[in-house]
């Protein structure tokens, strides 16, 4: 354990390292570049191989092959790399492949501001891939959780064998704040599940019962394993049939909301008597609970929400956290997008977005010019 | 793959190379007279052989493909196996190579997998001199989509696209690698079976990158779009029209249909493959 002042990018790349990478492929891009810099140096002191690729097509695909060959492995984007790699994620997601996407997001559409954060992203991190599936999208607000997060992306890729988004953006990219570090013995750190069966009995989409995740046999082993991009049965056969096709479907989106209490991270505060509910998440939650504190100075039972997962969301628990509210506001830094999934869940009071577009984070100033007047 | 018609014979024993075939996805989906059985079949012997001499080992290779006819051999054979994206199997294929440098990882696909929507990789691949046997199936059109235009298209042909005729000059995938200094180029082709074999087997002993092009026959597809539909037909046009040099100069590598395309070993270097730089200059401890 160490106690480090440092940014949030390069709080990724040691979480990642803490986690076990051992494969980084990546594309240069704005606001994420110094994510593969740093790891440039470090990750072969760690036994680790790091390439960097013609493009981001590439980087994902070939973060997908070094996991099939058995390397804790990930990738870093932005925006527009990641409007590439969404081809990648989706063979991610229908192979089971553990997989880390750290996305840390800038303003768009298209080459935006690359230097300046947005929210705007939390769509397309969540759904940007053709097909049904659901993968797990961590926000950090913070140097320390983009540390803890990432560790923890790697955990539940590997537990589920499935593609998970570190969702940070440009102003927790190079946030400078102090953090503690920690060695692998000082933090869990999961691996994947090996088959217990041979070669001739293992079928590489097949799940075990308790979990819904199939063990993950890679080459080099001698189990003959296919990697399938097609719609596959549980042995890795094509098959064009409606049952295989929903059996898949679901295998993939039951496993993660089978473990989804392992999956959704928060955090409250103030919470007990606040008649104002505060949601928010990465950046923006930052200003948000500084304007949560400045109401309470105040004398206003105010509380806040602050989303480390951003999806799957536990509706049940957000419903209950909302219910001695009279008021919710949802706190982000784009058009409002996390609101439509707020106001689908607490669906009897009132649910007010503050969607403040700011290429630094929403000041708690333009946080309060919206809020005063419900209050 | 020979049909087991006794009881004797059990699966698997049936044909010396069934061993490298997954038998429950047999038969193939591949048409009639196409020339990816010859490829496959030229291909299970070479790495037979490698594997009888200790080179290969059977649990250490892989073979990765895109999307297309040709890449759906990854499911028909018994190795590990990835049948991933349209075009990015190079990308993919180098990512198990650098995490698992010990497997031999075999990149198959058809001229528009590899050469069209997958041509970034395969040049970057290329510079690299990244350990990787590519093998690209040359059959001048887009087969498993129905017969549209494909980068080695030959000019004026009339496609499902180019109803009017092809406007583009086909790719000379030799040429373009030329510029690079990989380890191994050669075309082959079905209509001679024997040196292709050889060429997989050359290949499959060496290091860095190494590619082979396979000229091959559509008859079902490109067959029908220049009225040669009939499997013996084309491959006897074909046949025609190739010309076999031991060590062609890359001024003769161009694919004319028209001309002749001339087959043979174009570059043989042995230069360290990327593996090599990494292990001698730090990439890992």
């Amino acid at each position: 354990m160490k106690r480090v002042y440092t940014h949030g990018n390069e709080a990724i790349a040691e979480g990642a390292l803490t986690a076990g990478l051992r494969f980084y492929a990546g594309y240069p891009i704005t606001p994420t570049s110094d994510i593969m810099e740093y790891l440039a140096r470090k990750l072969p002191e760690h036994g680790g191989v790091l390439m960097q690729f013609e493009d981001e097509l590439a980087s994902i695909n070939a973060a997908i092959g070094a996991s099939w060959a058995g390397a804790k492995s990930m990738t870093a984007t932005s925006g527009p790399g990641f409007s590439l790699m969404v081809e990648g994620l989706g063979l991610g997601i229908i192979t089971e492949t553990p997989v880390v996407i750290a996305y840390v997001m800038r303003a768009g559409p298209s080459t935006g501001v690359p230097t300046k954060a947005t929210q705007a992203d939390i769509m397309q991190a969540r759904f940007g891939s053709h097909g049904d599936y659901i993968i797990p999208v961590y926000a950090p607000s913070s140097v320390q959780e983009a540390y803890d997060l990432t560790i923890k992306a790697f955990n539940t890729a590997e537990m589920l064998r499935t593609p998970v988004i570190l969702l940070s953006d440009a102003t927790i990219a190079h946030l400078w704040e102090s953090a503690v570090f920690r060695e692998p013995g000082e933090v869990e750190i999961i691996e994947r599940k090996k088959p217990k069966v041979p070669p001739e009995e293992y079928w590489p989409y097949k799940p075990d019962e308790d979990d819904g995740v199939p063990p993950m046999a890679v080459f080099g082993e001698g189990y003959h394993v296919i990697v399938e991009s097609l719609t596959h049965d549980e042995r890795g056969y094509y098959i064009q049939d409606t049952m295989v096709q929903r059996r898949m479907v679901e295998r993939i989106v039951n496993k993660i909301l089978k473990n989804i209490d392992k999956i959704f991270e928060y955090d409250t505060y103030y919470l007990d008597d606040a008649r104002y509910v505060f949601i928010s998440f990465g950046s923006s939650a930052r200003s948000t609970l500084a304007v949560v504190r400045d109401l309470r100075n105040e004398g206003i039972k105010a509380g806040m929400i602050k989303l480390k997962t951003i999806w799957p969301l536990k509706d049940d628990l957000i419903r209950k956290l909302c219910s001695n509210a009279d008021k919710v506001f949802v706190v982000e830094n784009n058009m409002g997008k996390l609101v439509w999934d707020i106001q689908r869940i607490v669906r009897d009071r009132e649910v007010i977005p503050v969607s403040i577009i700011d290429l630094d984070l929403p000041s708690p100033k333009e946080i309060r010019s919206v809020v005063d007047k419900w209050l | 793959m020979a049909v087991i018609t006794s009881e004797k014979i059990r699966p698997g024993e049936a044909y010396p190379l069934d061993k490298y075939l997954r038998l429950p996805r047999i038969p193939t989906l591949w048409c009639a007279g196409c020339g990816l059985g010859v490829m496959l079949q030229t291909l299970l012997r070479a790495i037979d052989r490698r594997i009888k001499e200790g080179v290969l080992h059977r649990d250490k290779i892989a073979f990765v493909t895109g999307i297309g006819c040709t890449a759906r051999t990854t499911f028909y054979v018994e190795f590990d196996g990835a049948h991933t994206l349209h075009g990015r199997a190079i990308a993919f294929a180098t990512g198990v190579k650098l995490a698992n440098p010990e497997i031999e990882v075999i990149v198959l696909g058809g001229d528009g997998d590899i050469a069209g929507i997958g041509g970034n990789h395969l040049i970057h691949a290329a510079r690299r001199n990244m350990d990787l046997l590519v093998i690209m199936n040359t059959n001048f059109i887009y087969a498993m989509t129905g017969g549209q235009v494909a980068p080695t298209t030959p000019p004026g042909l009339y496609t499902t696209t180019t109803p009017y005729g092809n406007l583009e000059k086909p790719m000379n995938v030799i040429r373009l690698l030329s510029a690079f200094d990989v380890n191994y180029v050669a075309r082959g082709s079905t209509v001679y079976p024997q040196i292709l074999e050889q060429y997989f087997y050359k290949a499959l002993g060496m290091k860095g990158f190494r590619f082979i092009e396979v000229v091959s026959t559509c008859p079902e597809v490109f067959g029908r779009h220049i009225g040669l539909r009939d499997p013996v037909e084309l491959y006897n046009e074909l046949k025609k029209r190739v010309k076999y040099k031991p060590r062609p100069s890359i001024e003769e590598s161009e694919l004319d249909w028209n001309k002749g395309i001339v087959l043979g070993e174009y570059i043989i270097n042995n230069y360290p493959g990327y593996i090599e730089y990494i292990r001698e200059r730090g990439g890992r401890k």
